[in-house]
């Protein structure tokens, strides 16, 4: 599934790297976990991935099924099949959050030469979607992102990620910003996604997350190199410890 | 409006939307011209043309003692020069003032007997000039009736009205819709009441030029207590090459009538810039209702800003009668230059106006234009929302008048002006004047400039969405209030335009 190799990235405006050569694989039907202090580039690693302007990669590769992910525009990698729940989703005033999903279901089914999901179909199935969101019509009426609460903002990035359906979900701070309640429907909806043709990588600050959405293997990311690959436990450890004792153990 | 975006989830709009951007190789899809035999009236503009026009269309003597003193005060006056545009001037006397499609030289007593060439043009434009249903074409929508709704249209080619149709039917109504030059003859009394007395002679060196010279036009009157039984609209059309068009509207809603009026504009692609210089003149009595909805398209000029059509545009409401109301909403995407402020006089106690713009320039273009409010009356309501939208390197300029008078005792303005800036290219300038001479009204202005943001972009693509569909989709969303305004079939025809003339202004 996603395989990135030796993985450099430079600010584009500044003299500053901050991804050293990340070496990660995560195979269909997995769930990885990146964990790491602050600054350690886990974001950007994320955005790198998704295609975000402002980053130069001087080093190594990432691709998606083997398809080669960094030379393709951002909504090319959407179409293949990638997916990046942001850390802070974005407002689009007065575009309203279902004209916002079809346009962005039917440009990627376009760019991968299938029909349009007629206006029924996808009334259907959003709606269906929506309520095991707990996302109401109204939610769904609403201008993006516009006056959400954190919770509905991520429960709303959820819902999108439903809804297109990639082979590859990236969940950056997810659980930020989010009430124990909101942290199970969260959780929750992206459980309910995991198959085993799609793989997840989920970015987090804390354990508790991890509590909810078992993650197969975690990484420990530092210094903008993963140091350390372990099983869930690694994620407890980090929860009791903090970064210390690992950042000591492989310096 | 709940249901808003209900009409955005429908069949065949978005999609439109994206063919829309995605086959443009050609930029201005209505670039193309109609070889079509014209007779020309000589170059220039003299007391002969005028008399000329006249007799073409056969008027009688008072028309062409109007147009003459018109020409005459004209003749005295100077174009003005306050509007932020720069334009190479205007050889007045290097254009021609008359061309008609030389088989209307009979007029046609049916759209049957209509030259097929210019029927194809309109057909082309999506405008058929058969009298048929325009389906609103749009499943799913839970508030629009079953059966489709009817638009009547009146085509103006050039310099001449080629035909209206549904005349038998709003007529059984009492509606009167008919070229003007048509009113001039079978309504001179009418005409003769109403032309003029919202947009004087005297008005302004575009308006009083147009008064000499307009060749032709709409003319609507809405009875007494009557709500005209279908939406009513005009499509202007210039084709011939070096050719004003000096068109002229009166609407005239009397008490209690309610009309709604759409004018759509396009004209072929030239490398020569073209003046276009209309006047319409809305007139309100007691209780009459009146939505005027433009789609102004004509050719921008290419990327380098050669050609365009010069859009030198007075219109005018007057509202006479107590708590008439009117509602200008206009779509400004094409002209090299546009000088248009869409006004509103609120003569008559509790009268309200209102006025919703989005005046989108590309490349070069440049636009110049807003509204007035005028507050006479007691109790009076007005309400501006204007979008401005800028990419390239075009200017795009919100001028704005409102004005309480000391009789406009708790009068109420509200004003919205965004300007949504897309690269560092372009300019947004907003210029409001304000003026209160009474203590009990009350006016309050908002104005906002943003960017069309990376974040927005960089979250739109990363779902899957191209650059064009983004920024259209980001800028639709930012001009939502006054699509809103639009009639349900304007306004996704306006949402398709914000794409294609939006088109390449970004990466």
């Amino acid at each position: 599934m996603l395989n990135i190799k030796g993985l450099k990235v430079k600010l584009e405006e500044e003299d500053k790297t901050i991804l050293k050569g990340v070496d990660l694989e995560v195979p269909a039907g997995m769930v990885h976990a990146i964990m790491g202090p602050n600054g350690s580039g886990k974001s950007t690693l994320s955005y790198v991935l998704s295609g975000r302007s402002g980053y130069e990669v001087t080093g190594g590769t990432a691709t998606l099924d083997g398809v080669d992910l960094l030379d393709m525009a951002p909504e090319e990698r959407a179409a293949a099949g990638l997916f990046l729940a942001f850390q802070y989703p974005v407002e689009i005033p007065g575009v309203g959050n279902m004209t916002f999903l079809r346009t962005a279901v039917n440009a990627q089914r376009k760019m991968r030469g299938e029909d349009d999901l007629s206006a029924t179909d996808f009334l259907k199935t959003i709606r269906a979607k929506a309520k095991a969101l707990k996302i109401d019509a109204e939610m769904l009426k609403r201008p993006v992102n516009v006056g959400f609460s954190g919770g509905e903002k991520k429960r709303n990035e959820i819902l999108q990620m439903a809804m297109l359906e990639p082979k590859m979900c990236i969940l950056d701070e997810t659980d930020s910003g989010l009430d124990v309640d909101a942290m199970k429907l969260v959780s929750e909806g992206v459980n309910a996604l995991r198959d085993e043709g799609r793989s997840f990588l989920v970015i987090t600050h804390y354990q508790r997350l991890l509590d909810h959405i078992k993650p197969d293997v975690v990484h420990i990311l530092a210094r903008g190199r993963i140091v350390k690959s372990g099983g869930p436990e690694l994620a407890l450890e980090v929860e009791n410890n903090g970064y210390s004792d690992i950042l000591a153990e492989v310096a | 409006m709940g249901s808003a975006d209900e009409v955005n989830v429908k069949e065949g709009v978005e999609e439109e939307t994206v063919e829309a951007v995605k086959s443009l190789g050609e930029k201005y899809k209505y670039g193309w011209e109609t070889d079509i035999e014209m007779e020309y009236a000589p170059k220039g503009v003299s007391e002969d043309i005028v008399k000329l026009i006249s007799e073409k269309n056969d008027e009688p003597t008072w028309m062409l003692d109007w147009r003459l003193q018109a020409f005459r005060r004209w003749e005295q006056m100077v174009e003005p020069d306050w509007a932020l545009i720069d334009y190479p001037k205007i050889d007045f006397q290097d254009i021609y003032y008359y061309a008609r499609p030389k088989s209307m030289e009979e007029k046609p007593k049916s759209l049957d007997e209509v030259d097929p060439k210019l029927l194809a043009t309109y057909e082309k434009l999506g405008i058929p000039l058969k009298e048929q249903m325009i389906l609103a074409g749009v499943e799913g929508a839970e508030d629009t009736p079953a059966e489709g709704r009817k638009v009547a249209v009146d085509a103006v080619f050039d310099s001449v009205s080629v035909g209206t149709t549904f005349q038998a039917e709003l007529k059984k109504a009492g509606v009167i819709f008919c070229s003007i030059s048509e009113a001039i003859k079978e309504h001179p009394e009418l005409v003769q009441q109403y032309l003029g007395t919202v947009v004087p002679q005297t008005d302004n060196f575009y308006a009083t030029l147009n008064s000499a010279v307009f060749s032709d036009g709409s003319f609507v009157y809405i009875p007494p207590g009557t709500k005209c039984p279908m939406e009513l609209s005009t499509y202007f059309r210039i084709n011939a090459e070096n050719t004003g068009q000096f068109e002229r509207t009166l609407i005239i809603a009397d008490k209690g009538a309610y009309v709604s009026y759409l004018e759509g504009c396009t004209a072929p692609q030239r490398d020569t810039a073209q003046l276009h210089a209309a006047v319409v003149e809305l007139v309100l009595l007691e209780d009459a209702e009146i939505k005027y909805s433009t789609v102004q398209n004509w050719f921008p000029g290419d990327e380098e800003g050669k050609g365009g059509i010069y859009n030198f545009v007075t219109k005018r409401a007057d509202c006479r009668g107590d708590r008439s109301k009117v509602m200008w909403t206009q779509v400004e995407t094409g002209s090299a230059v546009t000088w248009k402020y869409p006004s509103c006089i609120l003569r008559g106690d509790e009268s309200q106006g209102e006025f919703y713009s989005i005046a989108i320039t590309n490349n070069y273009q440049q636009a110049d234009t807003g509204t007035k409010m005028v507050h006479l009356g007691k109790d009076t309501r007005s309400r501006i929302v204007s979008k401005g939208i800028s990419a390239g390197r075009a200017q795009n300029t919100y001028r704005g008048l409102v004005s309480m008078h000391p009789r406009a005792q708790n009068s109420r303005n509200y004003t919205q002006c965004d300007s949504l800036l897309i690269g560092d290219q372009c300019g947004a300038h907003t210029v409001p004047y304000i003026e209160v001479k009474n203590n009990s009204s009350r006016v309050e202005h908002e104005a906002t400039t943003s960017k069309v943001d990376d974040e927005q972009m960089f979250y739109c693509q990363s779902r899957g969405m191209g650059e064009e569909e983004a920024v259209a989709l980001i800028v639709n969303g930012f001009a939502k209030e006054v699509l809103q305004a639009l009639p349900m079939e304007f306004a996704m025809e306006a949402q398709q335009l914000v794409a294609i003339s939006l088109e390449g202004s970004v990466g």
